[in-house]
């Protein structure tokens, strides 16, 4: 399978990803953010799709998604808001949600408008391994779409196996154990869990997420990993600056 | 047709485990032994020992006369409010602490909503001499002031929910969060029958000694062990799930259960799940949820903290969606009034919780003969202030 985030996994280089919230500061913002990390060389974009219950996310992304709700944000609109972004954005664009607002839409339907759009991937915390085997495998194929699953430090080496296996583009891998924009900075027991990542030889790269937020802990999880994302460092970023000012943010990661 | 859960956790299309891989490894670990260490014989013994010396089993089923003769049918009281700590919930909490230990954790969450859940977790830490957090809804707090100086007296440290609406599914979001943040150390003890597989069944087997015990007792007092029906109220579903548990497959048993309409089920402040959610996902499991279209999870309403939850086990969705049992909602007023009426019937004052199972007899009329037992699951003594304010008592 042939797709943006494949054919970006194999430049020779550390990619940067960088995840923020559809809807948030402002419903109408989605694009131009989306237009501006491109221009600031960023590699690769999780569009978050706002929830009204983000277990596995910190204080950061729990705010800017009620906020992106409260601004009136639904699946529909994102949608809508993106039907034309192919037309000027070349990275990848992978979803980022929790599974239930993409059950209540329809999951054949949600991939199909993914792929209509130019989705390159989803990436759905608690939409768990045997579960998307079972059901949804074959769905996400049949739409181009490249289904990231994550790793965290207690993931066993066998079931990394597993999840190495029923991927296709990259693992995401959690740094530590914690929801999103919580630790600071990366220590022993991340180095060890990188080296420990990076000599089991998985088929699939990996890209570092959770606690990713300036130049140091960027270089940190790319010693070894194909990548880092950066999330509520952004939207910290957003909240304090507003929209015009990516640059800044990017400048300070490498 | 099989009202249990499979292997995997499903109760027909309802449960499952929808989980973020950061919980996977602590999930897990729970699935694979939570069967073989709550059966083994040691377990057992100390399990029954507890339910029997601390908590007071078995609770009393209690023919009120004087009820029967208002609503023209047998009543029979099960009085879980007699427990220690006054509700059905330390069932389970018992269970689990004894779980937590053989699986060698040191540090315990939960979450509530009245504080009844929380309470019992304070008292079984204490009891082990374990570090206890409980989260619990801002507005929660505010609304069940006793049961938060009780979780504090007992040693507990009760973290405020801040975010969403500020009730129970704010506090069980906070506490999975905990979870993620200390995989190792930590148990999480889910005080309802909700939650990723293995919880629904394994909180439903802890509190199945509710209907353990009306089975050996209903014999006593009728010569039959099965009742015509049995009646409780649903937030989560997990005094319903106890109180079921060993009639489910028994067809001559009715099964009803009452949720919370809060100011009506069509006002907009409501919490009758079954009649206005849809399939979906809610803190790890698929089940009827209230919910937007566009799958935001809605925010309920109801008078009683314990009911304010926007979904239901997924345990009590098959058995809605299957016919096995049937639902109706009480609004606040009904469950006040019924509250009010066991009160100077009986001389038993209810949770506001357990009054919306009382106000069954608003919504559904019984035979003269029929035997129906009610799961009086909790006690009045934290709801003074709201029956004090609803009633004018003061």
């Amino acid at each position: 399978m042939s797709n943006r985030i494949t054919t970006k996994l194999q430049e020779d280089k550390k990619l940067l990803s960088i995840y923020f919230t559809a809807g948030y500061p402002a419903l109408n913002d989605t694009v131009q953010i989306i237009q501006d990390l491109e221009k600031n060389g960023v590699d690769m974009i999780e569009i978050g799709l706002p929830f009204s219950d983000p277990l596995a996310d910190g204080p950061t992304i729990q705010e800017s998604s009620t906020a992106a709700l409260k601004n009136g944000m639904t699946t529909e609109i994102i949608f809508n808001q993106l039907k034309d972004i192919r037309k000027t954005v070349s990275i990848p664009l992978i979803i980022m949600g929790y599974f239930n607002p993409m059950l209540q839409y329809g999951v054949e339907a949600f991939c199909k408008k993914c792929q209509e759009i130019g989705i390159d991937g989803l990436i759905m915390p608690d939409l768990p391994l045997d579960v998307y085997k079972e059901d949804y495998e074959a769905t996400f194929k049949k739409y181009g779409l490249i289904n990231i699953f994550l790793i965290t430090p207690q993931t066993s080496d066998a079931r990394i196996r597993q999840i190495d296996d029923a991927s296709n583009g990259f693992i995401y891998m959690v740094s530590s154990a914690s929801v999103t924009g919580s630790k600071s900075g990366f220590g022993q027991e991340q180095e060890n869990y990188f080296e420990r990542i990076a000599s089991m030889n998985l088929k699939n790269p990996q890209i570092v997420g959770f606690g990713i937020k300036d130049e140091e802990t960027f270089k940190q999880a790319t010693k070894t990993a194909k990548g880092a994302i950066i999330g509520s460092a952004f939207i910290k970023h957003l909240t304090a600056n507003g929209t015009d000012k990516t640059a800044e943010f990017t400048k300070l990661i490498r | 047709m099989n009202y249990n859960a499979d292997e995997k956790g499903y109760y027909g299309e309802f449960g499952g485990a929808f989980i973020p891989e950061m919980l996977y490894p602590n999930v897990e670990e729970l699935r694979q032994n939570y069967l073989k260490l709550m059966y083994e014989d040691s377990f057992q013994k100390e399990f029954n020992q507890l339910l029997k010396d601390y908590v007071g089993r078995p609770s009393p089923l209690y023919f009120a006369k004087r009820l029967s003769e208002k609503h023209g049918c047998k009543i029979y009281l099960k009085r879980e409010d007699l427990n220690h700590t006054g509700a059905h919930k330390i069932n389970n909490t018992i269970g689990q602490i004894l779980m937590a230990q053989k699986l060698g954790k040191t540090r315990i969450i939960a979450e509530t909503g009245a504080g009844q859940h929380g309470v019992a977790t304070a008292t079984v830490c204490a009891l082990m001499g374990m570090e206890c957090i409980v989260y619990m809804g801002e507005i929660d707090i505010a609304r069940q002031a006793p049961n938060v100086a009780r979780m504090k007296m007992l040693g507990a440290e009760v973290r405020p929910a801040k975010s969403g609406s500020r009730t129970l599914k704010d506090a069980t979001n906070e506490a999975i969060r905990d979870w993620i943040n200390n995989p190792i150390d930590t148990h999480y003890i889910i005080g309802s029958a909700i939650g990723p597989h293995p919880y629904p069944d394994m909180v439903t087997r802890f509190q199945s000694i509710i209907s353990e015990e009306i089975k050996w007792q209903l014999k006593e007092h009728e010569g039959r062990e099965n009742p015509d029906y049995v009646v409780a109220c649903i937030g989560g579903g997990s005094n319903a799930a106890g109180t079921y548990y060993h009639f489910l497959d028994q067809p001559e048993v009715g099964i009803i259960a009452v949720e919370a309409a809060g100011k009506g089920v069509n006002s907009g402040e409501s919490a009758a799940t079954s009649a206005l959610g849809k399939v979906g996902i809610i803190h790890g499991c698929k089940t009827m949820l209230m919910q937007t279209t566009d799958g935001q999870i809605t925010e309920p309403y109801s008078i009683s903290a314990g009911l304010d939850y926007p979904g239901v086990g997924p345990m009590h969705s098959h058995l809605f969606k299957s016919g096995r049992a049937e639902f109706y909602s009480a609004t606040d007023d009904e469950a006040m009034a019924a509250g009010l009426e066991l009160s100077q019937l009986e001389g038993i004052i209810p949770a506001i919780e357990t009054g919306h199972a009382f106000a069954i007899f608003e919504h559904k009329k019984f035979k003269k003969d029929d035997v129906v037992v009610i799961s009086l699951s909790g006690r009045g003594d934290k709801d003074l202030n709201t029956y004090i304010d609803y009633f004018k008592l003061a």
